[in-house]
C-alpha cells in the first residue's frame, strides 16, 4: 500500500531529523522523505498537521498473556515492535514454540513480536536451551527473564555458548540471594512500613558479576531494568573501560519512587523495586546521557486479584503498553530534553540493542513502522479505560500528554 | 510529574474531619488523638477495679477478633477490653479456618461484613494487611465498620505502642525531658515502630535504639532515632528502657550466633541497668525470654513495670474501642 504522511513534524532521531517534512511509504518500506518519488500515487493520505511523525516505538519488554489483545493494545499505542521475555507458559525454550508465536503474531498483522529465547531449559538455570535452534526460529537474544541462574558456573558456560554464535544475553542484574524475601527498596520507606528490604547491593553485586563474566566470555551483555544510582554508575564506568554492555530501564521507574508506596499501595510493588528519589534522578540522568540506551514498558498485565492482597503478597509490575510514549514524553518535558533525544530511547537506540538496523528509523529503505501522535493534548490516566486484561496501574489519575493519531506497521496503516 | 505523588499522603485512619476512624498505626496519629486515648484510658482504669467491671459503651455492638496469626494473649486482652465495654465479642480463628481453605483475605472480610460487624480487631502476619482491609471497607461503602490493628507483620502494633506511652506517662509525666532506649530486635519489631512514632509525636527528648546491625533497619536516623551498638553506652542516663522480645528463630541463625552471646551483649542485667538513671523504669511487651534479653532479677525487680503494662493495656484498648465506636 502506498501511504503518504504529510505536514507533520518529522522526528527521526537516528538520522538527526526534526523538521516539517512529508513521508512516503511503499511496499512496506520508507520510499522517500520530503519529496514524493516519481510517479508515487498514494492510496492513503494522512494529514499530520500539528502532530509528530516518528518511527514506530520498540518496546524491549512486554509480557503478552493474551497475544491478540496485547498486540492490539501495543499497536494502538504506537508500539510496532515488542520484545517478549521467555517466561511465557510454556517457557520459550523450544524452537517450535517460538515459530508458532511469531506466526501467530504475523497473522494478526498488528505489532511485530521479537521473542527472547530461554537461556536455560525451563529457565531452571541448569541445562542450556537450544540457542542456535531458537535463534533460527527468530529469537533476538537469550534471557532468564526474572529467574536467576544460581550456579555461576552454569551461567559462565551459558555465556560462553552464546558468545560462540555471537548471541546477546539479556539478564536482570539482581542477586537472588540478597533480594530473597525482599518486597521493597531497603530504604526509609521499608524501615517505616516494616517491609523486608531489597538492598541496592543486590543490584551492584549482580552487575559486577555479570560484567566480569561478560568480559571473560566475550558475550554481548544487556542488563535489563536498572534501578539504582550505584548501578548506573557501574555501567557508566564499565562502558568507559570498553566493555560491550548495554542496559535499559522501565518507564515507571523514571516517574515513581519508594515513597509512592504510601500506605502499602500494592500497585507500587515492582521488580526491581522502586528506589529512592535520588536513584530515580540518576536513572533519568543516565538515560539522558545514553549510559542507559532504552526505556521499556515492562508491561505486566494481571487480574485484579494480583494486587488485592497485602503489599508483600502482591504480584509485581504494572500495565505499561498504554503509557510507554506518554511516560517518555513526560520525562523529556520535565527534564528539558529534546523530543528527538527522548524518542531515540524507544526507537533507534532500542533497535541498536536488538541489533536491527532496519528498524527504529525513517531513512529510505527502512521498514515502514511509523507513529503519528499529538504531543500536546492532555488526558488523564483511567485504568478502567484500558482495553486489555488487567487494570493494574499505580499512575491512575495522573495527567499525561501524547495521543496516538495513526500507526503504520510494516507498511500497513492500522 | 516526578514530584506528583500518586499515593495520597493523607492518613487513612482519620476521617475527613480528622477524627479517628480506624486505629492502624501510631504514625501520623495527631497529638490530640493520642492524648484523648491516654486520658480516656485513665478513666477506664478505675472500671477494672470495680465489683461490676462493665460500662455500657459498646452495648449491642459486635467486635470481631480476626487473628490471621495466632496470639492468645493479645486476643484475650482485646476480648476483655471489649467485654468490659459490654460488646458482643466473636473470636474467629481465621488462621486455621477460611484461609486454609483458600479464601482470600478480602473475601473473608466481605463475609464478615454481612454478619453485621461493628469492629474488626485484626492481627496478620503481613505488614499492611489492616490498611488493605480499611481501604476495602471504604471501597464497598462499609466504612461504618472500624478496624483496629492488633499487629501486622513487622509494621505496627499501635495499641501496644499506646499502652507503652500510657505506662511512660504514668511514671514519668513529661516526655520532653525523657531519654528512652529501645533494646533488641528492632528490625522485626512492630512494637518498636509503634513506640518510636508515638514517642516522636509526644515530643520525647531522645529516642535511642540499641542492637547489633543485623537487628536494625536502615534509615532509623531519618525517623529521629539515635543508634547505639554498645548497650553500656546506649543505656547511660536513660529514664525508660524498653526491652524487645527476641524470637526463637532469630537466635541461632545468620542474624545472631547464639542466645548466649546475645545475652552477654544485649541482655538487661542489674549491672547494665545501673548505668541508666536510678529511677529508670524497665518495660517489655511480653512474653519475656528470661536469660535471653532480660535477667530474671531485673524482670522481677523494683524497676520493672512489665505487669502494670498489661493492666494498662486493657484500659488503653477499652479507650481505643470506645473512642472509635463514638466517632
Amino acid at each position: 500500500m502506498n501511504i503518504s504522511i504529510k505536514n507533520g513534524r518529522l522526528i527521526d532521531p537516528k538520522n538527526g531529523i526534526d523538521t516539517r517534512q512529508d513521508l512516503f511509504i511503499a511496499d512496506g518500506r520508507i520510499a522517500a522523505v520530503g519529496q514524493a518519488p516519481a510517479g508515487f500515487v498514494p492510496e492513503r493520505e494522512i494529514d499530520a498537521a500539528g502532530y509528530v511523525v516518528c518511527p514506530g516505538l520498540i518496546d524491549l519488554s512486554a509480557r503478552l498473556p493474551s497475544l491478540e489483545a496485547e498486540l492490539a493494545c501495543a499497536a494502538a499505542n504506537g508500539i510496532t515492535t515488542v520484545v517478549c521475555p521467555p517466561d511465557t507458559r510454556p517457557v520459550l525454550d523450544e524452537p517450535s514454540l517460538v515459530e508458532r508465536l511469531i506466526q501467530r503474531a504475523e497473522a494478526l498483522g498488528l505489532a511485530r513480536v521479537l521473542p527472547l529465547g530461554a537461556l536455560t531449559k525451563g529457565l531452571q538455570g541448569q541445562t542450556l536451551a537450544s540457542m542456535a535452534g531458537l535463534a533460527s526460529a527468530g529469537c533476538v537474544a537469550f534471557s532468564q527473564a526474572s529467574q536467576p541462574v544460581t550456579d555461576l558456573q552454569s551461567l559462565y558456560r551459558a555465556m560462553q555458548y552464546a558468545a560462540t554464535y555471537d548471541f546477546a544475553v539479556w539478564l536482570r542484574p539482581q542477586d537472588y540471594q540478597l533480594a530473597k524475601d525482599g518486597v521493597a527498596h531497603d530504604g526509609e520507606m521499608a524501615a517505616r512500613l516494616g517491609l523486608a528490604g531489597i538492598p541496592v547491593a543486590a543490584e551492584t553485586v549482580a552487575i559486577a558479576t555479570l560484567i566480569e563474566l561478560a568480559k571473560s566470555t566475550g558475550v554481548r551483555l544487556h542488563l535489563m531494568r536498572l534501578s539504582s544510582a550505584a548501578g548506573v554508575a557501574m555501567v557508566r564506568e564499565a562502558k568507559a573501560r570498553g566493555v560491550a554492555v548495554s542496559c535499559d530501564v522501565a518507564a515507571h521507574h523514571l516517574h515513581l519512587a519508594e515513597e509512592d508506596i504510601g500506605y502499602f499501595n500494592a500497585q507500587a510493588r515492582f521488580d526491581p523495586p522502586l528506589r529512592s528519589v535520588a536513584d530515580r534522578a540518576a536513572l533519568r540522568f543516565g538515560l539522558a546521557e545514553g549510559v542507559i540506551q532504552a526505556v521499556c514498558s515492562d508491561h505486566t498485565p494481571m487480574e485484579a486479584d494480583g494486587k488485592q492482597v497485602p503489599f508483600g503478597e502482591a504480584e509485581v509490575g504494572a500495565r505499561g503498553l498504554e503509557l510507554l510514549l506518554p511516560l517518555v514524553l513526560a520525562w523529556a518535558r520535565e527534564d528539558g530534553l529534546s523530543l528527538g533525544t527522548a524518542l531515540a530511547r524507544v526507537t533507534s537506540d532500542a533497535a541498536a540493542v536488538i541489533g536491527r538496523s532496519d528498524l527504529g528509523h525513517l531513512a529510505v529503505g527502512a521498514v515502514a513502522d511509523v507513529c503519528v501522535f499529538d504531543a500536546e493534548t492532555e488526558w488523564t490516566i483511567t485504568p478502567d479505560a484500558f482495553t486489555s486484561v488487567g487494570r493494574n496501574s499505580p499512575l491512575a489519575g495522573r495527567t499525561m500528554s501524547g495521543r496516538i493519531q495513526a500507526v503504520v506497521a510494516g507498511g500497513r496503516l492500522l | 510529574m516526578a514530584e506528583m505523588l500518586t499515593q495520597s499522603r493523607l492518613n487513612p485512619q482519620l476521617d475527613a474531619e480528622g477524627k479517628l476512624q480506624h486505629l492502624l498505626s501510631t504514625e501520623g496519629l495527631p497529638l490530640p488523638v493520642i492524648t484523648q486515648i491516654l486520658d480516656t484510658a485513665e478513666s477506664f482504669l478505675e472500671v477494672s477495679d470495680r465489683d461490676v467491671k462493665k460500662v455500657p459503651l459498646l452495648r449491642g455492638k459486635s467486635v470481631f477478633n480476626l487473628f490471621f496469626e495466632n496470639s492468645t494473649r493479645t486476643r484475650t486482652t482485646f476480648e476483655i477490653a471489649a467485654k468490659r465495654l459490654s460488646a458482643d465479642v466473636i473470636n474467629l480463628d481465621v488462621s486455621r479456618s477460611s484461609t486454609a481453605k483458600g479464601e482470600t483475605l478480602l473475601d473473608t472480610i466481605d463475609n464478615l461484613c454481612s454478619m453485621h460487624a461493628d469492629m474488626f480487631v485484626v492481627r496478620h502476619a503481613t505488614s499492611g494487611a489492616p490498611f488493605l482491609i480499611a481501604e476495602h471497607l471504604k471501597r464497598i461503602g462499609r466504612d461504618d465498620i472500624h478496624v483496629v490493628n492488633a499487629g501486622d507483620g513487622r509494621h505496627a502494633h499501635p495499641t501496644q505502642g499506646l499502652l507503652d506511652m500510657y505506662t511512660i506517662r504514668h511514671y514519668k509525666k513529661d516526655f520532653a525531658n525523657l531519654r528512652v532506649a529501645i533494646v533488641g530486635d528492632i528490625l522485626h519489631s512492630r512494637v518498636a515502630r509503634s513506640d518510636l512514632h508515638a514517642l516522636r509525636t509526644l515530643g520525647c527528648g531522645e529516642i535511642r535504639a540499641i542492637a547489633p546491625k543485623t537487628l536494625l533497619p536502615g534509615y532509623l536516623e531519618q525517623l529521629g532515632v539515635k543508634v547505639f551498638h554498645d548497650m553500656n553506652e546506649g543505656l547511660r542516663d536513660c529514664d525508660v528502657v524498653i526491652m524487645l522480645r527476641l524470637q526463637n528463630e532469630r537466635m541461632n541463625g545468620a542474624l545472631l550466633p547464639s542466645a548466649g552471646e546475645y545475652f552477654k551483649r544485649y541482655g538487661l542485667t542489674p549491672e547494665k541497668l545501673a548505668l541508666a538513671k536510678p529511677d529508670a523504669i524497665v518495660m517489655h511487651p511480653g512474653p519475656m525470654n528470661r536469660g535471653v534479653e532480660i535477667d530474671s532479677s531485673v524482670a522481677d525487680g523494683p524497676q520493672a513495670v512489665i505487669l502494670n503494662q498489661v493492666t494498662f493495656g486493657i484500659a488503653v484498648r477499652m479507650a481505643v474501642m470506645g473512642i472509635l465506636a463514638g466517632n
